[in-house]
């Protein structure tokens, strides 16, 4: 069976605005605000509708531009790795430090982006991380906290 | 005024001040270039420098990091698609393709001459128009703007390509269902945060807008490598072309610049609307006027779509100091944190700002010219330079893009939520893309929400509950029909080309 993904992602909207209106209905409003023309959970209240009255509608409504996406000409390995390397680098960046996680998750992508000219590939990581970092922290002012740099008395 | 013109000069052409707009307009282009980093950081970045110098010259550091780092933001939408400012989101739409077409040295002399000249003409605007201006934007209620807003995010979903309308209108959706996460303006009660502490502060609009432009383009970038079709096919230096702009081109532009200019700087008057509202209805004002045959070029690198939103965004920036030198209003973030600037030199800006300080007023109006000189001065000939960002290898130039982008982020906040935030909005980001739900819309959405919300609370109060605010004054009416009028214009064309098909 043929399943237009667009309609798809019209019904997962669908049913994330079904949510998103329940949510609105939850929020919780001060006593004598629960009767006001307008309080914290009015205007969402609206958008969820809003968002089923148009997702509604694509859906019943018949798709004259059918998307056709070519899934097998897609490079999913190298995206997903990249993606899982930004959420290792989001997890080791306040324990380890600005510096270390930064220029690891550079120099980690280009090598899984197949990358392989090595000193190119370290000048565009630790080195550019360090200058960035000096313009940040050294002109810019903008306090980067790193216990690597500080463990080895690079950072005060 | 001629006075005033002279007193403005005097100050304005001083080796100090001319010095302060350069360092300024240098300094905002390449903080405006790196995503992420907009007008209002660098801006905030530079108050603690102005305080060392006088009022009037403090202002016009400031206005030249304002004027710069708008055009810089315009040259990472043109080069990466990734605007780091909202205003310069529409910049992207045929800034982009064009450079993909081996012509990013015209698109950026493209911009470089519509920022130029609408920067110059709204501010002789503002020099004729200042005073009579601030009436017409003391005028407008709550209803107004609610309606303009409507307008606003009806038309950049009216803009989106034929059959894309209601996916469009399901991105605002979602652009206002993302800003209205975190504390009620109001009464601070927390919404959709789900008892999350990060989420208190709702979500930041550089999170947004990197997740939807910089990141998600990068991961296109990468997903579609072997696509022969790919459309999110990388910009190289061998297909830079070169920076002259023809006969035919010009002529395009002669027409684009005056009347994007004045819907520029007219909107960049209204507190509130600013460069983003100005662009996107500059563009779409674009598009409709056009004929056909230009208008089928729209989004594909069309000269009038890039002229039209950076002269609207640069007028716009001018038209925003109306409201913040005459009312004390700010007509957007970056002039609300130029006020927060002003005010600490101890300077009351406001009706009386003419009288009291002539100097300042006129003298950041007389800067404007020379900053806008100086810009041009200043990009025109690093065109070529700065267009060597794009001989950096994809294997290179996409890691970089991420991290430019979550450095971004994190700076602001020095939180790995919003590190998380940023990867989970860029996937969902990715895939609608793939199937051609349009962003643009979701980060209008996303800037106008918090205001939209306010100004509908302010009008329903009013109106105690009642929706009659919507045609209860002509100009809410007219706005609004305006609307309804774009809709079913719209769906009539879309109709009416179907059944000629």
């Amino acid at each position: 069976m043929n399943i237009n993904t667009t309609k798809v992602i019209s019904l997962l909207f669908f049913i994330f605005s079904a949510f998103y209106l329940y949510t609105a209905y939850q929020i919780q409003v001060f006593a004598f605000d629960e009767n006001a023309p307008f309080n914290a959970r009015t205007f969402p209240i609206y958008l969820g509708y809003a968002g089923l009255f148009f997702s509604g509608l694509k859906l019943i409504l018949p798709d004259p531009n059918t998307i056709k996406v070519q899934h097998k000409t897609l490079e999913y390995k190298k995206t997903v790795i990249l993606i899982v390397i930004a959420i290792i680098y989001g997890a080791t960046i306040l324990k380890v430090g600005y510096f270390l996680t930064t220029s690891l998750f550079l120099f980690s992508s280009y090598y899984f982006l197949g990358e392989r000219r090595w000193v190119l590939m370290f000048l565009l990581s630790f080195p550019f991380v360090a200058a960035f970092m000096y313009l940040l922290h050294g002109v810019l002012d903008i306090y980067l906290r790193d216990p690597f740099l500080q463990s080895i008395g690079v950072m005060g | 005024m001629i006075e005033g013109i002279l007193i403005g000069l005097t100050t304005a052409l001083t080796l100090q001040n001319i010095l302060m707009v350069m360092l300024g307009c240098f300094f905002g282009t390449i903080i405006g270039m790196l995503p992420g980093l907009g007008p209002m950081t660098a801006i905030a970045l530079m108050i603690p420098i102005t305080y060392g110098f006088d009022p009037a010259t403090g202002l016009i550091l400031m206005a030249g990091v304002y004027y710069g780092a708008v055009f810089g933001g315009s040259t990472s939408s043109i080069l990466l698609n990734a605007p780091g400012v909202p205003g310069t989101v529409a910049t992207s739409f045929d800034g982009y393709p064009m450079a993909q077409q081996g012509k990013a040295g015209k698109a950026l002399a493209i911009a470089a001459w519509s920022s130029f000249a609408g920067g110059t003409l709204s501010a002789i605007y503002l020099l004729f128009m200042a005073p009579s201006l601030s009436k017409v934007s003391l005028s407008f209620r709550s209803p107004d703007y609610f309606a303009l807003m409507i307008l606003g995010l009806t038309a950049i979903a009216a803009f989106s390509s034929k059959g894309q309308f209601l996916k469009a209108m399901m991105m605002v959706v979602l652009g206002l269902m993302l800003a209205s996460v975190g504390q009620d303006s109001l009464s601070d009660i927390t919404r959709f945060t789900f008892n999350n502490m990060n989420l208190t502060d709702g979500i930041s609009f550089v999170l947004v807008v990197m997740a939807t432009f910089a990141m998600s383009e990068a991961l296109t970038i990468i997903l579609k490598r072997n696509d022969p079709t790919s459309a999110a096919k990388q910009v190289s230096l061998t297909e830079l072309g070169s920076i002259k702009i023809n006969k035919e081109e010009r002529t395009k532009m002669y027409k684009t610049i005056p009347r994007s200019s004045v819907i520029g700087f007219l909107i960049g008057v209204l507190p509130g609307a600013g460069a983003t509202i100005a662009s996107f209805l500059a563009y779409g004002m674009e598009r409709n006027i056009v004929n056909d045959e230009e208008k089928e070029k729209f989004g594909k690198g069309s000269v009038n779509g890039l002229s039209a939103p950076e002269t609207a965004n640069n007028a716009a920036c001018s038209g925003s100091f109306v409201p913040m030198l005459t009312l004390g209003i700010p007509g957007s973030g970056t002039t609300a944190v130029m006020l927060g600037a002003l005010l600490g030199f101890g300077v009351q800006p406001g009706p009386r700002l003419y009288m009291t300080n002539p100097e300042i007023f006129w003298s950041i109006i007389m800067s404007m010219y020379i900053g806008m000189v100086i810009l041009l001065i200043l990009n025109l000939p690093l065109i070529p330079y700065i267009a060597r960002i794009l001989a950096v290898p994809k294997n290179y130039l996409i890691p970089l893009i991420l991290f430019f982008s979550i450095t971004g982020i994190y700076v602001m906040s020095f939180n790995n939520f919003d590190i998380y935030l940023m990867i989970g909005i860029a996937i969902v980001a990715t895939f609608m893309r793939l199937y051609d739900f349009p962003m643009p819309p979701l980060i209008l959405a996303f800037v106008l929400g918090g205001l939209m919300e306010e100004n509908l609370r302010r009008s329903l109060l009013l109106s105690n509950g009642s929706w009659e605010f919507l045609w209860d004054r002509t100009l809410t009416a007219c706005i609004l029909l305006t609307t309804i009028l774009i809709v079913v214009w719209h769906i009539y064309k879309t109709m009416f080309k179907k059944s000629n098909a």
